[in-house]
């Protein structure tokens, strides 16, 4: 449905899984209101009527990891005014940026029967790489409560509000009992960025780093207190190692960490 | 025998009459909220019966650890204080402010709805109640509504500590454990043999309204005594101290201190410390807008200074480095806190140390910021003991 002088959004998925997309068609109590103020002209996730561009919102899910990919996220920028890239593999490369530590012909020796038919790039790289991004919105995947305040700060012409700070904030707000404090369980809050609503430490679990490094992520110092609380250099290495494994301050911290396994 | 109580008075109150003195606050009208075992801790929550107490728990605290331990005896109130601090009532984390909605070009503001129902917080500690006494003058003077409907009807339990923590440090700060604050009710818990009793002072007539149906009896010079005791013995064996002749003097006059480099390698900006702390109170306020840009709701929430957008001026922080928000973090609290309040903002109730996750102590910290600035900065930080 068109309506004159609604901003159109387009929703384009790269290299992911498709669950920030579905995080979207999850609001649906909220998607109605999002429907009301803007034409969704290409969300094929959710429809297949399809609506050329231009766009006026761009929202961008996975990573970059085939030639292909390349030539479309330069055509979707060239389409569109505003391009805000949605979860981890678009803003960071995602897991499978962990391809970039690793023999990607070899992977596709392994993996496939006809290996002659895959054409991908060595590495997964997240969207700002290749071209221009006007917001990131972080998570693996993202919170629908963020999506929407994004959605409607640029419907409304406004800086969205989404706080750089850590998970520990939120944590504590909650009156969660800090986990690596109360049963020395690692726990990546104090590095990583708040968005999730501390969702694993409300579960007793250490925070895994979904929504990639806070603004002053002191990745040293928690790496010396995993240590402390009986990591060995490899595992250290991995906590970092995940979804945001390309985010530059998470793989700095993986490769101190790696350094000291081999003295 | 039920006699009724009076204000000024010291009764006791037999283990075996909990129950009832539970009852009457409830009957009074009140909400009792206090300690419970939750997620390896103890916090505060709704206590409906005295078993939702951490009967028999205790706790062990050092810098950045907590564990969860059994006592040999059955104390109802045999801990130190945990990660949660009754701000968490006054001054709630989340806390919506007023609602507005335009209709027909103009525009509605409803503020919230004042329902809540009077609480009693049953287990408040003398470093606990001293920390509520400095967040009644930072609310007080800032005129702040909600925090004043709020703190006007609660009902002060206190108890004192028969116990110190290996974090404590009440004594330097003169805030305890003895309960020497305007208090509605004060119980000391006496286990000895096969008695188990509390030893109740009497501080208002708030205070004597719950007592009407609770079994009590005069409190006897003995029972007084042993009391007495019990509190001496935490006194005695605190497990931090801090010397605060002319701290703030040390604090404001030395923003150069090669110290604070040192602990902002350490530091992880993560904001615990602010958080878990009973006294600090910075906030921000934002405006929710809904979709249909109809609608806007404006909150309230716990804010810290070691947050770096807490301080953007225009868009950008003015406390940039970790070091310049420790530095802030410290100052303030031990230092700047004298000159706005009149007042330490510290309590010493030793949960920034407790639950910093690696351990920073403000105890060491401002004692290495008493030693002279030596010219050269050490070449590794080296975290304290697990
Ligand atoms: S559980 Fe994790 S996120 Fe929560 S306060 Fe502790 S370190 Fe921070
Ligand atoms: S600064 Fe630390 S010890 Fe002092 S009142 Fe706050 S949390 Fe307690
Ligand atoms: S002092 Fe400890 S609790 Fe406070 S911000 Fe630094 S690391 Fe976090």
């Amino acid at each position: 449905m068109t309506v004159a002088g609604q901003p159109k959004l387009g929703v384009f998925k790269f290299a992911s899984c498709d669950g920030c997309q579905l995080t979207l068609l999850d609001c649906e109590d909220e998607l109605l209101a999002v429907t009301d103020r803007v034409e969704i002209a290409d969300f094929r996730e959710a429809s297949s009527a399809v609506r050329a561009g231009p766009y006026d919102v761009a929202l961008v899910e996975g990573s970059v990891t085939t030639p292909h990919d390349l030539e479309r996220i330069a055509e979707i920028r060239a389409q569109s005014r505003v391009l805000i890239t949605i979860g981890a593999c678009a803003t960071a490369g995602g897991i499978q940026a962990l391809r970039n530590f690793a023999d990607v012909d070899e992977f596709r020796r392994v993996v496939y029967a006809h290996p002659e038919y895959i054409r991908t790039l060595a590495t997964s790289t997240p969207i700002k790489d290749h071209v221009p991004v006007d917001f990131e919105l972080r998570g693996c995947p993202i919170d629908k409560g963020q999506l929407l305040e994004v959605l409607s700060a640029f419907l409304g012409n406004r800086t969205p509000n989404v706080p750089t700070e850590s998970v520990c904030v939120e944590c504590k707000r909650r009156g969660h009992v800090c986990v690596m404090v109360a049963h020395g369980t690692p726990c990546l809050g104090p590095v990583t960025q708040t968005g999730c609503g501390a969702l694993c430490p409300g579960f007793h679990r250490g925070c895994y780093g979904c929504f990639g490094p806070q603004d002053t992520p002191n990745t040293p110092a928690l790496s010396e207190r995993l240590t402390l609380l009986g990591m060995a250099p490899d595992q250290v290495r991995r906590v970092y190692r995940t979804f945001n494994a390309m985010a530059p301050a998470f793989r700095a911290a993986a490769d101190a960490a790696g350094k000291e396994a081999t003295p | 025998m039920t006699e009724s109580a009076q204000v000024g008075g010291r009764y006791v109150l037999d283990r075996a009459d909990f129950p009832a003195f539970l009852d009457g606050m409830r009957a009074a009208g009140y909400r009792v909220v206090g300690p419970t075992v939750r997620d390896r801790a103890i916090v505060y929550g709704e206590v409906r019966a005295v078993t939702d107490l951490p009967i028999g728990w205790t706790d062990r605290q050092e810098a950045g650890q907590y564990r969860l331990e059994r006592r040999s005896d059955e104390a109802l109130f045999g801990y130190n204080v945990g990660p949660h601090s009754w701000k968490k009532y006054l001054f709630p984390a989340h806390e919506r402010l007023w609602t507005a909605t335009t209709t027909d070009g103009s525009f509605e503001v409803r503020p919230e709805p004042d329902d809540a129902t009077p609480l009693a917080f049953l287990g408040v500690r003398a470093c606990e109640l001293a920390a509520i006494r400095v967040q009644d003058r930072v609310f007080g003077l800032a005129g702040d509504p909600t925090y004043a409907r709020r703190r006007r009807s609660v009902l002060r339990v206190a108890v004192e500590c028969g116990q110190a923590g290996r974090t404590c440090f009440c004594v330097s700060m003169g805030t305890g454990p003895a309960v020497h604050d305007e208090v509605d009710l004060a119980l000391t818990e006496v286990l000895e043999g096969d008695r188990h009793y509390f030893l109740l002072h009497v501080g208002s007539d708030r205070g004597a309204r719950v007592l009407t149906d609770v079994p009590l009896r005069p409190a006897s010079p003995v029972e007084e005594g042993a009391a007495a005791d019990r509190v001496a013995s935490a006194a005695a064996s605190m497990g931090r101290s801090l010397t605060t002749t002319g701290i703030r003097d040390v604090l404001v006059n030395q923003p150069d201190h090669p110290r604070w480099a040192i602990v902002a390698r350490r530091c992880l900006a993560c904001t615990n410390c602010t958080m878990a702390c009973p006294t600090c109170f910075c906030q921000s306020t934002e405006e929710v807008p809904d979709l249909s840009g109809e609608k806007v709701e404006r909150w309230r929430r716990w804010d810290s200074c070691f947050n770096s957008q807490f301080s953007a001026v225009h868009g950008t922080s003015v406390r940039q480095s970790t070091q310049s928000r420790y530095r802030q973090w410290l100052t303030h609290k031990f230092g700047t806190w004298h000159d706005q309040f009149g007042e330490s903002g510290c309590v010493g109730c030793g949960r920034c140390i407790t639950w910093c996750p690696v351990g920073i102590d403000v105890t060491e910290e401002a004692a290495a910021l008493r030693e002279p600035a030596r010219p050269t900065v050490p070449s590794a930080s080296k975290g304290t003991t697990p």
